[in-house]
């Protein structure tokens, strides 16, 4: 009963310290803008950028539904397509073989580099974005949950094996629920590549999302409309690394006891 | 019930003999050890039984059907209690009855009435790492047994386990075994734990592995706990060091 509590509290005091130390850095950015020491329309005033933030709010929910939409997208197609990919790397060695090498490949080209090209071959539409950030995504799922079959317990697959298990089953009842712990950490990476993934090709094309919107405000040098959308954009990812952990807390229950015993 | 009969197996691996020539019995309700050093071979003989490695020659019968490599047959518990951390104590143990076809929650009502049997009351909802060392063994014995009701084999099931723990699983695995009286076939190099477990004892030794000895332990069941502590323990103890020894 008292442990957890006080874990809590250390918790709360180390987001203190955190705390603290943002407010501080804010005060100082404040301080700098206040006393002119930075010029206004280089550097805006954290109150200027939380007007902006408001006067712009509906503006930024707007094209905030549409990268939403392609981060999710693009997700959803990524992690299918690393699901599908690990499985069948596991299940065949020379799929393995002859794929892993290309897929490690693909994470060495920089987003920025195809995301014109990708533009070019399939317009200014959600298609290029969805298919860029399946191209970033899929990679950590794919790596995770391989990593994850591979490394389960070959006794307890022999076990299943004397209870005449086939394959499918030792999937289902062994490899899969194994790999979870790592399909979470792969996911929580992929959800944060998601947001950025559908920044990057929206600068490089297209009519709406906040890519679009920060390539708009920079050109008409709102530097105040600028800080806003960079500070929106962190805090969705932030939400969505949360989401992901609120998931994996909600599918793997027994982790959350086993965490407290071992400390 | 069951009869268990392996006939003349051998098998090497990468060319090395590991066990020669071994034939075993396991009659109804049969507690039987074997006894031998480790790494001399018992562990693939168990394999060989329960039909997860093909023997190089030789066959394995189950109440006169061959049943060399078929796995599904006998139950297997190894040292490791292989619970699998992410189900519940109860779909754990319900999950040979899930492997055969079972829907979840008739397993789970199937499993119920064992957990008092068994002395796991209570830890139906917990999960493994909530388990001592000792109750999660009860539970690898109660699915092993699930499995299969004829034959089980057991892999060194207690010997992770300090020796306080084993001494009590001793006690409560003897108690166990009045009541459901499962034909077991139990691997050990625990002297004292093949005396006091075993209706009879096979003695593994060389290189490869052969069966040297049999030995029947004449005492009834059940036996009392302090049954280690006798001279009529002892004298079986004496007998078989000096049969390792030759």
């Amino acid at each position: 009963m008292c442990l957890p509590l006080k874990r809590k509290l250390q918790n709360i005091t180390g987001n203190l310290w955190a705390g603290a130390a943002i407010a501080g850095l804010l005060v100082i950015w404040q301080l700098a803008t206040d006393l002119k020491l930075v010029e206004g329309y280089m550097l805006p005033s954290p109150v200027s950028v939380v007007k902006a933030f408001i006067a712009e709010f509906p503006l930024l929910m707007e094209n905030t539904a549409v990268t939403l939409g392609e981060a999710f997208l693009g997700l959803l197609f990524g992690v299918a397509l690393g699901f599908v990919m690990a499985v069948l790397m596991d299940r065949f060695e020379r799929v393995y073989q002859a794929f892993y090498p290309l897929m490690v490949l693909t994470q060495t080209i920089p987003a920025v580099a195809i995301a014109p090209l990708l533009v070019l071959w399939f317009g200014y539409e959600m298609a290029p974005k969805v298919i860029l950030i399946v191209i970033t995504t899929f990679f950590p799922i794919a790596v995770g949950l391989l990593d994850g079959f591979r490394s389960a317990d070959r006794d307890a697959v022999n076990l299943l094996r004397s209870m005449g298990a086939g394959r499918f089953q030792i999937f289902c009842y062994i490899k899969f629920p194994g790999a979870l712990g790592r399909f979470f950490s792969g996911l929580r990476i992929s959800a944060s590549y998601a947001v950025v993934g559908a920044v990057i090709s929206e600068w490089l094309g297209g009519f709406s999302g906040l890519g679009v919107y920060m390539t708009r405000v920079k050109k008409a040098y709102s530097f105040d409309k600028m800080f806003a959308v960079i500070f929106l954009i962190s805090a969705i990812s932030l939400v969505l690394m949360w989401g992901v952990d609120l998931l994996q807390k909600r599918c793997m229950p027994w982790e959350r006891g086993e965490k407290n015993d071992r400390k | 019930m069951a009869e268990l009969k392996v006939e003349a197996v051998s098998k090497s691996f990468d060319g090395e003999k590991i066990i020669e020539n071994i034939s075993i019995e396991l009659h109804d309700h049969e507690l039987v050890s074997l006894l031998g050093i480790s790494g001399g071979g018992k562990t693939t003989l168990f394999n060989v039984i329960a039909g997860l490695s093909i023997p190089d020659s030789g066959a394995v019968y189950l109440n006169g059907e061959e049943i060399t490599g078929k796995p599904g047959q006998v139950s297997y518990m190894l040292q490791k209690d292989l619970l699998l951390p992410y189900r519940t104590i109860e779909d754990n143990v319900a999950l040979p009855l899930l492997i055969k076809g079972g829907k979840k929650r008739q397993a789970r009502e199937q499993v119920k009435p064992y957990f008092a049997e068994f002395g796991l009351e209570g830890t139906e909802k917990k999960y493994p790492h909530q388990l001592s060392g000792g109750m999660r063994q009860r539970a690898a014995l109660l699915r092993t047994y699930l499995f299969s009701k004829d034959v089980a084999l057991l892999d060194e099931p207690f010997s992770a386990l300090d020796t306080l723990t084993k001494g009590a699983m001793h006690d409560w695995y003897l108690e166990v075994m009045e009541q459901i009286r499962m034909s077991t076939l139990f691997i050990t190099h625990d002297i004292d734990e093949a005396i006091l477990l075993s209706d009879r004892i096979y003695l593994l030794g060389g290189r490869p592995g052969r069966i040297t000895d049999e030995i029947v332990i004449r005492k009834p069941k059940p036996r009392r706990k302090d049954f280690n502590l006798t001279e009529e323990f002892l004298a079986y103890k004496r007998e078989i060091l000096e049969k390792l020894e030759q």
